[in-house]
């Protein structure tokens, strides 16, 4: 990339957003968002992340993007993920250990079931329009 | 199978107690009944908060929102909302200013506390993508300051917003931008500098934040750079927060790559770079004239105000120094303008808070409200409550700089000047809820023993101040008080407060002080009958079985360490005083309340 | 005080690159000292003095500066770091007990390092983990919500093999 021009800057913006929407209503991804700050990885993120990677992979799913974000500050539920797909509400899970994420892999995203007791609110209304 | 609707039942502790498990299993039972199981799921979920008007049902996908739901609520809610798709008016949170029903949680201002200006990203990009960030409205503030705005734009910006520093004392950033502004064309040269020296023990919210938004924080030093005549920037971060430091790295690296660092910006022709340097935990670092003087590479000693930074500071240049939640405020202000920003807030502080809420809570976590959110809020509504359902003793804010507030003021506004009012302060973040368990002269003892270790040594009022306040905490929390000690503790503090050099001798004796106030009665228990009340100070409990309590179960017998418990199974068990090493672990243990403190 | 020395200060090529890009900065010292203790896990006299050779900065303002800074370590370490946090939520949920309990199973207090080098106990300030709290570190490993129980199980799988009851 070289450096860009306000131009440049814009187009990557807009372009980078339509990509970013797309995905949301596209119906073939499906979006796990991994919440990697420090506290996160002290309450084993890592494994989490891993554990994702697997589950994903031995059922043989191969339309999921896994990405890594901060921390969206709850701490006293971390590990905690995200999962955007179709058909099912945007998902914050709290506490996923990798035992958890086979249990979201199976019934979240293959039956297309919230996974009880790990469901938690977003924090706050997002101030950025999309 | 999908199912067409989820319907959630809030399972934190708060709800859970007032029988949202009845609810739930209500709320199954129904839909079985009526035959819509396989249309509807019925889910527990972890604490949403609001739990004042728990306990909360909430539906997917429409987000309806119901509160204080009871059992017999559930018949109706699966006839009318799940079956029917009309949402039951009665149960939704009445706006009284709108006098309408909130449907959603969209229009529901209040029920959500947080509002999300300095975390906007947290959580939501990755952090190791710069172009995550600008597809979020990043560098648009930038973008906007080098193509069509003033120096004195941006300052007007800044003042119209009302935004204070966020790093403890709260003093308005315009102000200090204005400063070093004024006088940048007489200057050599001119610096920017983050203070992302987080020292306060309890306190991370400028981690989190470098560690899920750190070009926030980047494009705001740009832009004081630009307003202020200086094309070198500094960010001073602890040393011991690795993982905050490497996605900085990151992002410096990606935005020189992208033209958004370094020379001629965005072909703009201002340049402007950033480097990183390391602190080597010492907690004085965070006053802005000792974290100077240790990217000078000196002892991070304070050195006298005035001359402020703003007019001498970085190897003597005018340099506009700000925290990190102060920085990542900046972009939003610029693209929203000054007057959106001031619309969030109370008279005198703007915007809004990051809290990092930990201690006896049952959802600890990094919070951001608005400026003048009750603690009440804060702490039953977002934080969900007290565990074990402990009575609530006190929040401490402001670390070792600031003070305790009592039950009494749970439904105060938080912000600057409340806060100073009631012998705390706002410090940088750190709100530490303590419950019956927490003995408040331990916990001060705590504080001073920090700042005893943390004192620089530079002038006398701190460095034996401290000392001999920690002295004194010590004796009285070992049952060598004597009435006088009060006020000592008294005398020294003023003295600290009137002498010390820098901010952390001047405000050190604060918890003291402040606890002085509100739990006196606790220091005299402490001193005249040499009783911890709580239970903490080991040299002053003794731990008893009551008789009438005890069901010999022998629990407590088998956990002592010292086999000092004597009784045969269901007789009532004896502590042997003088063998006892109060380590606590039989009053932890009984499930029957029958150890207690005496 | 006493220092310890390593037999000689061999500074590594990429050490010597780092201060050879770091020299001519101005107030470089507290950078190029976090660099070498990052090398010997702390800060050797002979280091500081071939340091001080180096930037042509006098060992006594480096010694200043490193007596100052907590996180600079005279002493060499033992193997393992064990770090308990002594940030105020850990402190009221038992971090004293924590460290009461390493002292009793370690027979070393704060700061110091068992005979046979395998820990360093060391008391820290937040590392910002309070949802965790009472939280211990064992060089990266962070175990949370912990009490004096589980330690004896979090030392031994952290022991270097053949130490074993040492």
């Amino acid at each position: 990339m070289a450096k860009m021009t306000l131009e440049e800057l814009r187009k990557l913006r807009d372009e980078k957003r339509l990509e970013l929407n797309r995905r949301k209503v596209d119906e073939k991804t499906i979006e796990v968002i991994v919440s990697m700050g420090t506290s996160g990885i002290a309450a084993g993120a890592k494994e989490t992340l891993q554990a994702f990677i697997d589950e994903l992979n031995q059922h043989g799913i191969t339309n999921a993007v896994i990405r890594q974000s901060g921390s969206l500050g709850l701490d006293h539920a971390e590990p905690t993920i995200e999962i955007h797909m179709k058909g099912m509400p945007d998902t914050i899970y709290g506490s996923v250990t990798p035992a958890v994420v086979t249990e979201i892999v199976d019934r979240h995203i293959l039956k297309k079931e919230l996974v009880d007791k790990h469901v938690f609110d977003r924090p706050a209304p997002d101030i950025i329009k999309e | 199978m999908a199912y067409s609707s989820y319907c959630l039942v809030c399972g934190g502790t708060g709800c859970e107690s007032s029988k949202a498990d009845l609810i739930y299993r209500e709320l199954r039972r129904v839909a079985e009944e009526r035959g819509v199981d396989n249309d509807v799921q019925i889910v527990k979920t972890g604490c949403f908060g609001f739990c004042e008007k728990g306990p909360i049902v909430k539906i997917l996908p429409d987000e309806s929102f119901y509160v204080e739901v009871k059992p017999e609520d559930a018949t109706e809610l699966i006839d009318e909302h799940v079956i029917k798709g009309r949402t039951v008016k009665r149960l939704m949170i009445k706006d009284k200013e709108r006098k309408k029903h909130l449907e959603t949680e969209d229009d529901i201002s209040f029920y959500q506390k947080q509002v999300r200006v300095v975390l906007r990203n947290c959580g939501i990009i990755n952090p190791e993508d710069i172009t995550e960030y600008i597809a979020r409205e990043g560098y648009a503030a930038l973008e906007k300051v080098l193509f069509t705005m003033s120096d004195d734009d941006v300052i007007a910006e800044l003042k119209a917003s009302g935004l204070r520093g966020r790093g403890g004392a709260g003093f308005p950033t315009w102000m200090k931008w204005k400063f070093t502004k004024d006088i940048k064309h007489t200057a050599e040269e001119v610096f920017v500098v983050c203070n992302a020296d987080e020292g306060d023990p309890g306190a991370y919210m400028d981690r989190s934040t470098l560690e899920g938004d750190p070009h926030s924080v980047m494009e705001a030093m740009t832009i004081a750079g630009y307003t202020c005549g200086a094309h070198k920037g500094y960010i001073y971060i602890r040393a011991e927060y690795p993982l905050a430091i490497k996605r900085l790295q990151t992002a410096m690296a990606q935005a020189r790559e992208y033209g958004l660092l370094g020379d001629d910006i965005l072909g703009s022709g201002f340049n402007f770079d950033i480097e990183i340097r390391l602190g080597a935990g010492a907690f004085v670092c965070g006053e802005e004239t000792a974290l100077l003087a240790s990217i000078e590479g000196e002892r991070g000693t304070p050195r006298p105000r005035p001359p402020f930074p703003a007019v001498k500071g970085l190897w003597g240049m005018p340099t506009v120094i700000n925290n990190v939640e102060t920085w990542a405020n900046i972009p939003m202000i610029i693209l929203r303008g000054g007057e959106w920003f001031a619309k969030i807030g109370t008279d005198g502080s703007k915007g809004t808070k990051v809290f990092a809420l930990t201690g006896k809570i049952n959802n600890s976590g990094l919070i951001e409200v608005p400026m003048g959110t009750t603690l009440r809020e804060i702490i039953y509504d977002i934080g969900g409550g007290i565990p074990k359902k402990k009575q609530f003793k006190a929040v401490q804010t402001g670390g070792p700089s600031g003070g305790v507030i009592t039950a009494e003021h749970l439904d105060t506004p938080m912000d600057f000047d409340n806060l100073t009012k009631l012998g705390s302060m706002m410090g940088s973040g750190g709100m530490i809820v303590m419950d019956e368990d927490d003995c408040i002269v331990d916990v001060t003892k705590f504080y001073l023993e920090f700042s005893v270790e943390e004192s620089c040594g530079k002038c006398a009022p701190c460095r034996i101040g401290t000392r001999k306040m920690f002295d004194i905490l010590e004796r009285i929390t070992s049952g060598k008080g004597e009435m006088e000690d009060i006020d000592r503790l008294e005398a020294i503090a003023v003295s600290m407060q009137k002498a010390s050099l820098c901010g952390l001798g001047q405000t050190a004796a604060n918890p003291v002080l402040s606890t002085l106030k509100y739990f006196r009665q606790e220091y005299l228990e402490h001193i005249e009958n040499k009783r911890c009340p709580s239970g903490v100070c080991k040299d002053l409990v003794r731990y008893e079985i009551d008789a009438e309590k005890c069901i010999g179960c022998t629990v407590c017998a088998r956990r002592c360490p010292v086999n000092c418990i004597a009784g045969e199974r269901k007789t009532v068990h004896i502590i042997d005083q003088d063998a006892c090493i109060k380590c606590g672990q039989c009053y932890d243990a009984c499930k029957f309340d029958a150890v207690r403190i005496a | 005080m006493s220092t310890q020395t390593v037999e000689t200060a061999t500074f590594s090529d990429e050490l010597l690159k780092f201060i050879e890009t770091w020299k001519d900065k101005r107030g470089n010292i507290i950078m190029i000292m976090h660099r070498i203790q990052q090398e010997f896990g702390f800060l050797p006299w002979d280091a500081m003095a071939h340091m001080a050779k180096l930037i042509d900065v006098p060992l006594a303002k480096i010694y200043g500066v490193a007596t100052f800074y907590h996180y600079f370590k005279l002493e060499k370490p033992g193997r393992n770091k064990v770090a308990v946090c002594m940030g105020t939520a850990c402190y009221l949920k038992g971090a004293r007990d924590l460290i009461d309990e390493l002292s009793n199973l370690l027979d070393v207090g704060v700061d110091e390092t068992t005979e046979d080098g395998e820990f360093t106990v060391e008391s820290v300030r937040c590392v910002g983990c309070c949802g965790l709290a009472p939280v211990v570190m064992v060089g990266d490993d962070v175990y949370g919500k912990i009490g004096p129980d589980g330690l004896p199980e979090i030392l031994a799988k952290h022991r270097s093999a053949g130490t074993e009851g040492a």
